[in-house]
């Protein structure tokens, strides 16, 4: 049970007391390098999880709903929306890219706009965290570990407590609104179609994704792809490109689904050094007992010496 | 309204989730949970000590907090006819399930010390249960502050020293200042109370003073409001019951009664400014973001220092 709470974790599933011989780990490797931006990931598994619809600002069901975000009228990840594209545009200096001579008359140098304009895009979905915030708290057991080594919320325990939300560092799961035949009240997120995985598919985003942005695997496997994309993009002069969520060592002990991004994760609406809550949770307890034995220390005390 | 910092975000949207916990319900609870764990403690010693009049107090108070506590925990669930799933495992990493196997028997044993002093009945029984409750208590007092804590919420996550004594001073005013709205010998009430604006006051201020970024949820706006407020109260109310010991007789113990509104107030008060700041820093990104880049900042530093 060493490094239950934090710090590196081999396989959280063995930690969650799966005997040997269950399957490997697996993942997304996101590499939004190559994302279009078609949303074909939320769309996939909008219809394979059959999940309502949401608004961009999630608490209607207001199909119409704006957010004047460029592209992006979803807004966020929420308890209806398990995948969710990114749409940055950013003003960057103009890359000149090499001309071919035809021969013609050179367009005079240093005018016009000396800046260009950068998509960025990515598709954002849960981290399945090696130490998961959201399913240390449930109180109630709903949150589980799979034999996959994903997370995932079982409907018919979760009581709506709320508690998995603002533990989740990335701001992932969210409490379903709406009616109760459609699920309201419980809380819901990515569950990496653990329906599929049972029967030997990829999940719905993975399959959907026409640019191999969203890649799917055993999680070892994924992590040795994005090193080596990584440098393959240093080489061809994309020193921007990094990974995020892919190191084992990180405040979550890496995500089940990690990334490669082109600026800081903040950009993207993503935690720039996201550390899970329970890491401090024996020291939290600690000063809870403390505090606790300060009041029955002062209750009792409090009646010492004579009455009047 | 976003802290002056230098910092980037995805079109000023929060990066984690706000609670969907509700007002008043979660706050309320907090409040009249440490009302009543302090409450049950000086209850039982009343009751051993002979002090009529403030097991009273204290045993209804603690059955009363106990109650509306787990009726706003229902309340607040997304799915409330599954309450009782709070009890179907018993797990350390989440405070809300220590929480719900410290409020169950704590409202049981509780009750039964109200029932027995209700009807009279069964008085050995009601001694026991009052006694179990009064052992309870304490954790009453603090288990909601790591409740708190342990989420991604900054201005809760960081200030996770502090806020158990910060409920345990919030929950000792609220509970003797109940026991001072008792008639007869409220000495102890009065001295828990007092002691418990002291901590509490000292804990706000050693809090805001550590807490670093977090600081402005809990000194500006709304919360800074509430918590301005709370401060005033708990000072009166402490002022107020000190006077009473020194007047004594019938002024002495209408200052007590003003004391113990005053602190109730106080206690109340705090822990909506509290929830409040919680929120607040949870929905504006500068909170998860300029602390996760200094402390990564302060980490290059601290590796380029060893080469
Ligand atoms: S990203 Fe959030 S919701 Fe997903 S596993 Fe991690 S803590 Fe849970
Ligand atoms: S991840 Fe793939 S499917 Fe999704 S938007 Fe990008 S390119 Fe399209």
């Amino acid at each position: 049970m060493s490094n239950s709470l934090y710090g590196p974790l081999a396989d959280p599933s063995a930690d969650a007391g799966y005997p040997d011989g269950h399957p490997p780990r697996v993942g997304f490797f996101t590499d939004t390098s190559v994302c279009i931006g078609c949303k074909a990931c939320e769309v996939a598994c909008k219809e394979w999880n059959a999940l309502p619809a949401d608004g961009a600002h999630h608490d209607q069901p207001d199909l119409l709903d704006l957010t004047g975000m460029s592209y992006d009228n979803t807004g966020a990840l929420g308890a209806s929306t398990y995948r969710h594209v990114a749409f940055i545009e950013q003003t960057v200096p103009r890359r000149e890219s090499p001309t071919v001579d035809l021969g013609m008359p050179a367009p005079p140098e240093g005018r016009g706009d000396p800046t260009e304009v950068r998509w960025l895009m990515s598709s954002d979905v849960c981290k399945h965290c090696t130490h998961a915030a959201c399913l240390d708290v449930c109180p109630t057991g709903a949150l589980i570990r799979t034999e996959h080594g994903t997370v995932l919320v079982q409907d018919d325990i979760c009581n709506g407590c709320g508690y998995c939300i603002p533990a989740c560092p990335y701001g992932v799961i969210d409490q379903r609104k709406g009616p109760k035949e459609l699920g309201g009240g419980g809380a819901f997120k990515c569950t990496m179609c653990q329906d599929r995985l049972g029967a030997g598919l990829q999940p719905a985003c993975a399959t959907a994704c026409p640019t191999e942005s969203i890649q799917f695997g055993p999680l070892d496997e994924l992590r040795e792809r994005a090193d080596a994309r990584l440098a393959t993009l240093h080489e061809h002069g994309v020193p921007e490109a990094r990974l995020y969520g892919h190191d084992p060592d990180d405040g979550v002990g890496g995500d089940g689904a990690f990334f490669l991004l082109l600026d800081e994760p903040e950009v993207y609406g993503l935690p720039p050094d996201p550390v899970v809550t329970t890491r401090d949770l024996p020291s939290m307890w600690r000063h809870a007992a403390v505090a606790a034995l300060t009041v029955a220390a002062t209750v009792a005390a409090s009646f010492v010496g004579g009455r009047r | 309204m976003v802290p002056d910092a230098e910092f980037t975000s995805y079109y000023g949207r929060p990066i984690i989730k706000s609670p969907t916990w509700k007002v008043p319900d979660v706050p309320l609870y907090l409040y009249l949970g440490g009302a009543a764990g302090t409450s049950a403690s000086l209850a039982a010693l009343a009751d051993l000590t002979g002090r009529p009049a403030l097991r009273i107090v204290g045993r209804y108070t603690a059955l009363g907090g106990a109650l509306v506590s787990v009726g706003a925990l229902v309340h607040d669930l997304g799915r409330p006819t599954r309450f009782l799933n709070m009890l179907r495992v018993i797990k350390p990493t989440s405070p809300l399930s220590v929480g719900s196997w410290i409020l169950s028997p704590f409202g049981t044993l509780a009750g039964i010390a109200a029932a027995s002093e209700l009807t009279g009945l069964l008085p050995g029984i009601g001694r026991l249960a009052g006694v179990g409750a009064g052992l309870v208590g304490p954790a009453m007092t603090t288990y909601t502050a790591v409740l708190l804590a342990n989420t991604a919420v900054p201005a809760w996550h960081e200030g996770y020293q502090e806020l158990p004594f910060l409920f345990a001073g919030s929950a000792m005013a609220a509970g003797g200042g109940f026991g001072l709205l008792a008639t007869g010998d409220v000495t102890p009430a009065r001295r828990v109370a007092v002691a418990g604006a002291a901590l509490e006051l000292t804990a706000t201020a050693v809090l805001e003073r550590r807490i670093g970024f977090a600081r402005k949820a809990y000194t500006t706006g709304r919360p800074g409001m509430l918590l301005k407020v709370a401060r005033a109260a708990t000072v009166a109310g402490a002022a107020a019951a000190v006077a009473g010991g020194v007047l004594g007789g019938r002024r002495g113990r209408l200052a007590g009664i003003a004391a113990g509104v005053l602190l109730n107030a106080g206690s109340a008060a705090t822990r909506f400014g509290v929830f409040d700041a919680g929120m607040v820093s949870a929905k504006d990104p500068a909170y998860t973001v300029v602390p996760q880049r200094e402390r990564m900042a302060a980490r290059e530093a601290a590796a380029e220092r060893e080469v």
